[in-house]
């Protein structure tokens, strides 16, 4: 790793089963891509790859690698399209022009040891390997299937401009009445700069809790909009807590977090009623 | 028993207590229903999360109406010994929120076995519950920035211990040397819902 960009970690499918334990899944923010990496390059569902914050990684083979990058574009980078870098050979990825997150994928997956059965880094937890740091060498495995052959996949680019996801009804949709609802549901939400793998932050209008009160500490998965006192959603991500004892007015449905963790600070995301 | 909604994969059920939610647990964590990849039990609600490729919400939910909670099996776990020394910063403040002399906190604090009710806010971090025990705590108004790892604490009706540095709310009773959470050791998590545990005093 000769250069890491404001943040690349390994990331892969997580860790679920654990949640009871109080370990949370973590994983990749946007599994979609993450996944597309994977099968681009040969590998199993569960193979790491590497999540690329805004680019800026740089790196040099140290053998023959088959690498891919998918999610964010970065110039410089064989973007879903499978390509052999040789031994030292040099790969720069530049800040993509829309969306956040690049994954690159190698072919023998990232090879470093899983801590409590996957190779996610976790950043609340504090498990698994560590942010990567120029000057790593990070081990790649042997491939397990063979190469699929495939030349380039075509995926849609992360927008640049404005993102609508679905959202359905929460837990505790009731604490905020219709009233509630139709504030989260009808107005441009802002990404702000506090955004990170945990959740997204939203700037808005704030939203009003029709009682008061503490709600006892109950379990969570990503997609959850928790709205804390100051009424402004966070949009739970990856490494998001596995409980909470903020109320959860909705949830983004799963299909739609893999386009959330894409966004970035400043752009906007609405969020359209969609059925339960 | 109530099923709340919570997004397309998963499904949050709310009960009348912790006692509920221990019974349920039980009985849902010895046999998942299909296509349930987790279960979170809380303090007055149980979580599954599934993998929306293998089954439906409606399909868990049914699954769940059906389950005969299980209250007989409460505490399905070992028991673990955690020797403490009862020196925590909070001793005086928290003996005296309930009522007790430090000497007498300690007593009762050791002198029942407690339970891993559920665990959360950090790796390996159970909230553990003592029947019948008469706790009542109020959280700290200022939550401390760094607490030491292996603090045994109270809040609520629940003791815990901190199994890393982490930002704490909870009144700080004492310490324990034993990690809690390891990843050198296999399970690394020595809480897990169920396990028993017993507090034991460490002369002063």
């Amino acid at each position: 790793m000769l250069a890491t960009g404001p943040l690349t970690t390994v990331q892969d499918l997580g860790r679920p089963g654990q949640a009871a334990l109080g370990i949370g899944r973590s994983g990749a923010c946007d599994r979609a891509s993450a996944a597309l990496a994977n099968r681009l390059v040969g590998n199993r569902a569960n193979a790491a790859v590497l999540e690329v914050t805004f680019g800026g990684l740089t790196l040099r083979a140290e053998a023959d690698l088959l690498v891919v990058t998918t999610g964010a574009r970065c110039p410089g980078a064989p973007h879903a399209a499978p390509t052999l870098l040789r031994r030292g050979q040099e790969l720069r990825l530049g800040p993509p022009a829309s969306g956040l997150r690049t994954y690159l994928g190698v072919r023998g997956g990232i090879a470093v040891p899983p801590v409590l059965g996957s190779r996610a880094t976790d950043l609340l937890a504090g498990l698994g390997p560590a942010v990567i740091a120029t000057g790593d060498v990070l081990p790649v495995g042997e491939p397990v299937d063979p190469a699929p052959g495939v030349d380039l996949a075509p995926v849609p680019e992360p927008t640049a401009g404005e993102l609508t996801a679905t959202v359905l009804p929460g837990p505790r949709a009731d604490w905020f009445g219709d009233a509630g609802w139709a504030a989260l549901t009808g107005q441009a939400w802002t990404v702000t700069s506090e955004s990170n793998r945990v959740g997204l932050r939203l700037d808005g209008a704030p939203l009003e809790r029709l009682r008061a009160g503490e709600l006892p500490s109950e379990g969570m998965v990503r997609g959850a909009l928790q709205v804390p006192p100051s009424g402004l959603p966070v949009l739970f991500l990856a490494d998001h807590p596995v409980t909470g004892g903020y109320p959860v007015i909705g949830y983004v449905t799963d299909a739609d977090v893999d386009a959330c963790a894409q966004l970035r600070p400043g752009q906007a995301l609405r969020l359209r009623p969609g059925r339960p | 028993m109530r099923l709340l909604p919570s997004g397309s994969a998963a499904l949050l059920v709310e009960l009348d207590g912790l006692d509920d939610v221990l019974a349920l647990y039980a009985a849902l964590s010895a046999d998942p229903p299909h296509g349930v990849v987790d279960v979170v039990p809380a303090a007055r609600t149980v979580l599954l999360m599934t993998d929306p490729a293998v089954t439906t919400l409606a399909a868990v939910a049914d699954a769940v109406r059906t389950t005969t909670p299980r209250p007989d099996t409460r505490a399905v776990g070992d028991t673990v010994e955690l020797p403490v020394h009862y020196d925590g910063a909070d001793l005086a403040e928290a003996a005296e929120l309930l009522g007790l002399t430090p000497d007498e906190l300690v007593e009762r604090h050791t002198g029942a076995e407690w339970t891993v009710a559920f665990c959360g806010f950090a790796p390996g971090f159970g909230y553990l519950t003592q029947p019948g025990g008469q706790w009542e705590v109020p959280r700290r108004a200022n939550p401390r920035t760094a607490v030491p790892p292996g603090s045994v604490a109270l809040a609520g009706e629940f003791s815990g211990v901190y199994p890393r540095e982490s930002p704490g709310g909870w009144q700080l009773i004492g310490r324990t040397d034993v990690a809690v959470f390891d990843l050198a050791r296999e399970p690394a998590a020595l809480l897990r819902p169920g396990t028993t545990v017993r507090f034991v005093a460490v002369r002063r």
